[in-house]
């Protein structure tokens, strides 16, 4: 009896496995190749956003597709008005902005978008139990006060002239947001916003699909349906573009590479402000030493890293400022000299030992350089950078490990680092370069220190005059090269390979987070059908 | 139905019952091993939330982070607060998913058992036919086929072989999606969607179970076969398919049986690469990212899960046995 019943549970699993396999089978084939609709768009991304509450981060940014910040960037970077009727009337020597708001604006469930939604936004992320990890980025923000309906005046603690610049952050409605956990209610993962797009659904580590918003008051966008499928995998993103299950992706260069003979789609290639660079603690008796950094800087050979690493996708890095940048200071483009770094070296005192490796009053020229495991990027960078040191009688001594392990040892080893944040050059530059911020969490990892940079920063952050800003930048990026604080060693293009269906995408300068916000999908909103 | 009236189903209670309350410390254990564990470990949970953020933000805000996300708490604290909370109903929230555990496990946890069991099945009836076929003739061309295969199968990682199943099955065949639940343009959750986005998950998952069922049944079919009540069997002049099917067969599962439970451990991890192959929103992508942004109360809540699974499937084994061999009943 009982052998029977086995059998019978048995027979009966094995009958629903092979009814599902079958039902797997017969399921009919999808056209493929065939032209697909243009209001549709799927692209593939490698970042999932880790929330879509901007009370915590979410489209900080700005493109936050669900949302509208007061203002927003244009194809080149430039600030335009969004939920703001205007760009901000700046008084009081720069600490008092006064955004006069959009009228007739509403929230995709129908509710008005007013002074107090924006209030309330500042004012939650500022809180000290809201867990918004990019809170410092708002530092010099006081208070937020709703003057009226329509005008909202933020008051700042000191003068900052790129504040404007954070203020693309998206808006949450207040009726919703206001009534729950700001940390993990509801609305962390079903968002409401004035955006273009409103989430249809959010399959975490899968996708996040919109639909576009009709009464959207910027214009219902064309493509209806976006789609975000995360795929975090380069050579899975790659098969699934090639198989037509995707229209875009952004693709490492080599796998951006074998597409490009393809007819149907082409490569975007965006600038960014993407870096990677080598910290120099200054704790460390070798790479704190100035003559080390100075022939570090000209021994490093960045072209071959854009040619080798980087298969030509970027360009070499003096600063955190890339060399097409406005910002960027002429004249400052380090040559690469092995010839003059070994001069500055013996000149120092720093002599060559048995072993090629220079030594100094019984210092060995010699530290350790973390990189990320498992980033490949930042390996190659390491490596390369580790080869060229040697050249000029330095050894780096190249390590991996996770954050975790790297974060204690940041006082004395070098790390292999990257960033990047194009909107302001404050935005990088204090955050890397300002004494004050010497090893305060990760920022100012080599802990330099130099007066005149320091005032600089300042004076360039307190004044909204453009040519002040631009001569203390100058002056910053010439004490760099005089006194490195970092090796900085490429920019990094993002490229991306996207289906001929949409005409004139762009993309914007890129930072070095590039996620959903990120690629010609910047703007999907105003994608046009080719034909 | 007369079939399942005439199951010793009041041993099996007991057994079950039994199994249940020696649970109860097993999972204690295991919730405050895993809470010790994580604390241990080099992961830091602020880090993991802040995320790339975290690369610019102030210490000071780190700090109110840490004390936001109640890490700074003893460990002991930590792990009875959980579990006080947990008997109660609430499993807590989860810091790095930014959303109730509740919630998290639910929306995940229905596409991971319907994948681990389709997988599962085809395992251990595909594992059971290729070992039977294979068994009736050892040293036959079918027999090293199946074997040599079986070998190579078992040598392969999940993720190789998923990365294998995509490159052939979507992209040179075309025939079925690459990745998902569902097509990546639409948001319907449609039967037959799934059905062919499970495809492709569930037979790379199979896969990789095949071989120790294929291999075990294999080896106790075989070894049925050269034993005196199949010889007896033979000798009273029965059809080959019957002893084959009712006496070797019958033998020969035993040790299968075993399998079963021991292999859920195996089934869980390898569901875990297959997932992220396939981008499949089951529940491996939470466990990842719970692990290592040491995210407590998802952690706790996932390993208790995961020991339930294993619990659960030591039992089914063992009732399964005691089903098969009466000889070993259900005293467990």
């Amino acid at each position: 009896m009982t052998s029977r019943s086995i059998r019978r549970v048995a027979a009966t699993a094995l009958a629903a496995t092979m009814a599902l396999t079958a039902a797997a089978c017969a399921a009919p084939n999808e056209g493929r190749g065939s032209t697909k609709p243009t209001d549709t768009a799927v692209v593939g991304i490698a970042y999932e956003p880790e929330t879509l509450s901007p009370l915590l981060g979410y489209g900080k940014d700005g493109n936050s597709k669900i949302f509208d910040g007061l203002l927003t960037h244009d194809a080149e970077m430039r600030l335009k008005p969004a939920l703001a009727a205007a760009l901000p009337d700046v008084t009081d020597g720069g600490r008092t902005y006064t955004f006069t708001l959009r009228p007739g604006v509403k929230f995709s469930d129908g509710t008005p978008f007013t002074a107090d939604d924006v209030v309330f936004t500042y004012a939650t992320i500022l809180d000290e139990k809201t867990n918004n990890a990019s809170k410092a980025e708002l530092d010099a923000l006081d208070t937020v006060e709703k003057k009226d309906d329509r005008t909202v005046v933020f008051h700042l603690k000191y003068p900052y002239a790129p504040f404007a610049e954070r203020t693309v952050l998206p808006i949450a409605p207040r009726h919703l947001a206001g009534k729950q956990d700001v940390n993990t209610g509801p609305f962390t993962t079903h968002p409401v916003g004035t955006g273009p797009y409103v989430l249809t659904t959010w399959s975490k580590g899968e996708k996040l699909t919109f639909t576009a918003n009709p009464h959207y008051w910027g214009g219902a966008p064309k493509v209806k349906h976006l789609t975000m499928a995360i795929i975090k995998d380069d050579d899975i993103r790659a098969t699934r573009l090639r198989s037509g299950d995707l229209d875009g992706a952004i693709l490492p260069p080599e796998l951006a590479a074998t597409f490009k003979s393809d007819t149907g789609r082409r490569t975007l290639a965006a600038k960014t402000f993407d870096y990677r660079n080598v910290t120099l603690p200054s704790a460390n008796p070798v790479t704190g030493d100035r003559a080390v950094r100075r022939a570090l800087d000209l021994a490093v050979d960045r072209q071959a890293m854009v040619k080798g690493i980087l298969s030509g996708a970027g360009k070499p890095a003096y600063g955190p400022v890339p060399t097409d940048s406005p910002w960027f200071a002429k004249g400052t483009e380090r040559p690469h000299d092995l010839g003059k770094a070994q001069q500055i070296l013996d000149e120092a005192g720093w002599k060559k030992g048995p072993d090629g490796v220079r030594a100094k009053d019984g210092q060995r020229a010699s530290f350790t350089l973390w990189y990320l495991s498992g980033d490949k990027l930042r390996q190659e960078h390491a490596l390369a950078f580790a080869s060229d040191a040697k050249k000029a009688g330095i050894e780096a001594k190249v390590e991996s490990g996770t954050w975790e392990a790297i974060e204690p040892n940041m006082k004395q080893d070098a790390v292999l680092a990257g960033g990047g944040s194009p909107a302001d050059p404050d935005f990088d530059q204090y955050l890397l370069l300002h004494s004050s911020l010497a090893g305060d969490g990760f920022n100012n990892m080599s802990r330099y220190a130099n007066k005149t940079v320091d005032d600089q920063l300042v004076a360039a952050r307190r004044t909204d005059d453009h040519r002040t800003r631009k001569t203390a930048y100058d002056t910053i990026q010439r004490q760099l090269a005089e006194d490195p604080a970092y090796i900085f060693l490429t920019h990094v293009d993002h490229l991306y390979v996207v289906d001929d269906r949409w005409k004139d995408l762009t993309t914007q300068v890129e930072p070095h987070d590039h996620g959903l916000a990120s690629g010609p999908w910047w703007n999907a909103e105003d994608w046009q059908p080719a034909k | 139905m007369t079939a399942l009236s005439t199951l010793p189903w009041g041993p099996m209670a007991r057994m079950t019952a039994r199994r249940a309350l020696t649970a109860v410390p097993v999972l204690l254990a295991v919730t405050l091993g895993v809470f010790a564990i994580a604390a241990a470990s080099p992961f830091d949970p602020v880090r993991a939330y802040a995320g790339t953020a975290g690369l610019t933000a102030s210490q000071e805000n780190l700090d109110q982070l840490r004390h936001n996300l109640g890490v700074d708490r003893p460990l002991l604290t930590r792990w009875w607060d959980w579990l006080t909370s947990a008997l109660t109903g609430d499993l807590g929230d989860s810091a790095s998913l930014r959303a109730p555990v509740c919630q998290v496990i639910g929306e995940r946890l229905g596409w991971s058992v319907l994948l681990c069991a389709l997988a599962f099945a085809l395992a251990v009836t595909l594992g059971t036919l290729l070992g039977v076929l294979a068994a009736r003739r050892r040293g036959g061309a079918l027999d090293r086929a199946v074997t040599s295969t079986a070998y190579v199968l078992e040598a392969a990682p999940p993720y190789w072989l998923g990365l294998l199943a995509v490159w052939l099955g979507a992209l040179k065949l075309g025939m079925l999606p690459a990745g998902g639940l569902t097509d990546t343009g639409t948001d319907l959750v449609t039967a037959g969607q799934i059905a062919r986005h499970l495809a492709l998950p569930a037979l790379v998952l199979a896969a990789s179970q095949l071989p120790w069922f294929v291999l075990y049944v294999r080896q106790g079919v075989g070894d049925a076969l050269t034993e005196d009540p199949v010889r007896g069997a033979r000798a009273r002049g029965l059809r080959e398919r019957t002893v084959l099917l009712h006496h070797a067969l019958r033998s020969g599962l035993l040790p299968v049986l075993t399998l079963i439970g021991s292999r859920v451990p195996e089934l869980i991890t390898g569901a875990l690469l297959v997932e992220t192959v396939f981008s499949w929103p089951g529940i491996a992508a939470a466990t990842v990212q719970a692990a290592t942004s040491v995210d407590f109360p998802l952690l706790a809540a996932l390993t208790v899960l995961a020991t339930a699974a294993v619990l659960a499937g030591n039992l089914l084994s063992d009732l399964l046995y005691g089903l098969a061999d009466p000889r070993v009943g259900f005293d467990g």
